[in-house]
């Protein structure tokens, strides 16, 4: 499908969801919106809905009010293994720490995001040979490029060794949406820094637009824009402890 | 997105965690060994144990129960409650409708293996198994009073070679003062094994029997000795017998000549049909094979819910694999495929190396069986048991639903927040 450049690549209308077992919207977010190539800091502390928010955006739960419009298609409106898909086709995701399937090479953990996607494959093999091939070209371009480590196990690797070769992973076949959650809030201050700049770099090489979701202000300044979850979501007016006590139930 | 991704992660899955799962695997192999085996060796004990007699139309003895009389004239246990008279024998021997007769003198033994007078008919008519005759692996049968043919075990057990003399004993129990040491038997023949009581038995003419009890009296050795030359002078006709079988010249007279000898107005006299006999015999026997089943097919049980217990164990683990799996856009169901898969893959392998452990133990304890009396050819893995190994994989395929459904509610309930 052909992107306006003038239309948002997400966009986000009167979401409202709580979780089947919840008593309160967890999310309530009037407005929001992302456009192509932008990189966006989202801050939120813990229980300011910001999982929730990307499980929505994501695709893996289905908002009970309003509209998650991505690339022009509104994906509440998709049935769920359409939804399943779309996210293999069009997002990659980041998380805090153990990205990687344990039992997987560094190289297959890397290339299980294009056996998910066919369209992710054919953009993947666009650019090398082989999509194994592909993903030693990422990691290379993330400074991951010894071609010992990889055929070690995953948990042989550092943790920001493991964060680079998740940044691999969710770039691959280059998705349009990279969601990263709390990516860097496992690594120490002098390899976060290093970690966030190639991040942010390979998202501008492959072209992807990336969501940066994490509670450290400091990292802010990297990004093209911030956005605080706390002004957007309209449900984080209440105490603390009315939000602890959602985040535990 | 197929099928194969998916197993290929199941079984990466399972050689990451080697140690159960090799432990998992060998406790499903041994159980459907066992239950493959346990299947095979009853069904070949009653194929045997049904062959142990065959071609003969009518057992008969004197008036106890049949089971009874199969037991002490075909499998030489127990002792006949009476013996019949050698005239009856003759009267209905020579009916117009009687093909051949073996007579059976039962009662002396030699070193724990029973000894049987008969004629020159049994090796002539005995049938076993699928019509099978007698076969001499040396030697030939008795012609003389004191000449002896004894069965395969009996000459392997004792170590006998043709031209041996045997001193034969009275009663079943082989003591000093009950010898017939003055008369020694010698080996003319030793048969081939059959599988069947034969082999344990040590024949000889009934004249021999005759020969050996002429000095003896009501289970004792009168005073006056006859030596072993003297006694051939001697009228050595029987006058008692133990047993006898009948066969006929056609079917359809069995059940008129059984009537007419169960009605033998001058003896009390029973004519059992073999076949019927041993399987009244085998409904008795046959509780601790079913016995035997069940336990086996109990102890698979409990390898499959051990396998359960692995599988649940380990999807506690896996939350957050899974999650993974979800955010690079695997479906629930496709979830629900690779945890369900797993119990699917442990029963093939686990079955696999049963039935291979199966072939190979039959491989090696064959001629051990055989000395059961059980013979197991490879070929007997057939259909049957490709039913059981069926039936494992059927029950497992159930059971990999259990985790495979938690895995899938689990998922939808997780979504992408890994909780740990």
């Amino acid at each position: 499908m052909s992107i306006n450049k003038n239309t948002p690549l997400l966009f986000v209308e009167n979401l409202r969801f709580r979780w089947p077992s919840g008593h309160r919207d967890i999310v309530d977010i009037p407005e929001l919106s992302i456009q192509t190539g932008e990189r966006v800091f989202i801050k939120g502390d813990s229980g300011s809905g910001k999982t929730t928010l990307l499980s929505l955006v994501g695709g893996i739960n289905r908002p009970d009010y309003g509209r998650i419009n991505i690339l022009g298609t509104d994906i509440g409106e998709l049935k769920q293994s359409n939804r399943d898909q779309f996210r293999a086709d069009h997002i990659g995701f980041i998380f805090q720490l153990f990205n990687l399937i344990p039992y997987l090479s560094v190289i297959e953990n890397i290339t299980l995001a294009c056996e998910f996607s066919s369209r992710r494959k054919a953009k993947a093999l666009v650019k090398s040979q082989s999509i194994e091939e592909e993903a030693y070209r990422l990691l290379s371009h993330l400074q991951l490029g010894n071609r010992d480590l990889l055929t070690k196990p995953v948990s042989d690797l550092s943790v920001g060794q493991q964060q680079r070769v998740a940044v691999a992973r969710a770039l691959i076949g280059s998705p349009e949406l990279i969601i990263a959650d709390e990516p860097s809030s496992a690594l120490d201050t002098n390899t976060r820094e290093h970690f966030i700049s190639l991040l942010l770099s390979e998202c501008e090489h492959s072209g992807s637009t990336l969501m940066f979701v994490s509670h450290d202000e400091g990292l802010e300044k990297s990004f093209d824009r911030c956005i605080h979850l706390s002004q957007l979501n309209k449900v984080d007016k209440r105490s603390k402890n009315q939000q602890l006590e959602e985040y535990v139930s | 997105m197929n099928i194969l991704l998916l197993l290929k992660l199941t079984f990466k899955s399972i050689l990451n965690r080697r140690f159960t799962s090799y432990l998992t695997l060998f406790s499903i192999c041994i159980s459907v060994f066992l239950l493959l085996s346990v299947d095979t060796i009853r069904k070949e004990a009653k194929h045997s144990f049904t062959d142990t007699i065959s071609g003969t139309d009518l057992l008969v003895g004197a008036r106890s129960g049949s089971v009874q009389l199969l037991l002490y004239s075909v499998f030489r246990i127990g002792n006949a409650t009476n013996n019949i008279g050698w005239d009856s024998y003759e009267k209905i021997s020579s009916h117009s409708s009687v093909a051949w007769s073996i007579p059976i003198s039962l009662g002396d033994s030699h070193k724990g293996f029973r000894v049987m007078g008969t004629s020159q008919a049994y090796f002539e008519h005995y049938r076993f198994s699928d019509n099978q005759a007698l076969k001499f692996k040396e030697g030939y049968a008795f012609s003389e009073v004191y000449d002896t043919v004894i069965g395969a075990e009996v000459a392997e057990k004792l170590g006998y070679q043709l031209g041996d003399k045997l001193t034969l004993a009275h009663g079943v129990y082989d003591t000093d003062f009950a010898r017939h040491d003055d008369k020694p038997f010698i080996l003319t023949g030793i048969l081939k094994r059959t599988g069947t009581p034969v082999d344990r038995t040590i024949h000889v003419s009934l004249q021999g029997i005759e020969a050996l009890h002429i000095d003896w009296k009501s289970g004792a050795r009168s005073r006056q000795k006859v030596s072993a030359e003297q006694a051939l002078d001697l009228d050595l006709q029987p006058t008692q017998i133990t047993a006898f079988m009948l066969g006929l010249k056609s079917k359809m007279d069995i059940f008129r000549v059984q009537r007419a000898i169960n009605n033998y107005k001058k003896e009390p006299m029973l004519a059992v049909l073999p076949g019927l006999a041993l399987g009244e015999l085998w409904q008795l026997i046959g509780v601790a094979e079913k016995a035997l089943l069940i336990i086996a097919a109990f102890v698979l049980l409990n390898s499959l819910v051990g396998l359960l217990t692995v599988i649940l164990t380990s999807l506690n683990e896996r939350r957050r694999e899974i999650a993974i799996l979800r955010s690079l856009g695997c479906r629930p169901n496709q979830i629900f495929i690779l945890l369900a898969s797993e119990s699917l893959v442990f029963a093939i392998a686990g079955c696999f190396l049963g039935a291979l452990l199966f072939f190979i133990a039959i491989l090696f304890s064959q001629s051990m069986l055989q000395g059961f009396g059980l013979n197991i050819p490879l070929s007997s893995f057939g259909s049957a048991q490709l039913v059981l190994i069926a039936a494992v994989i059927g029950v497992s395929f159930l059971i990999g639903i259990i985790p495979g459904y938690r895995a899938y509610k689990q998922s939808l309930a997780d979504g992408m927040s890994i909780k740990l």
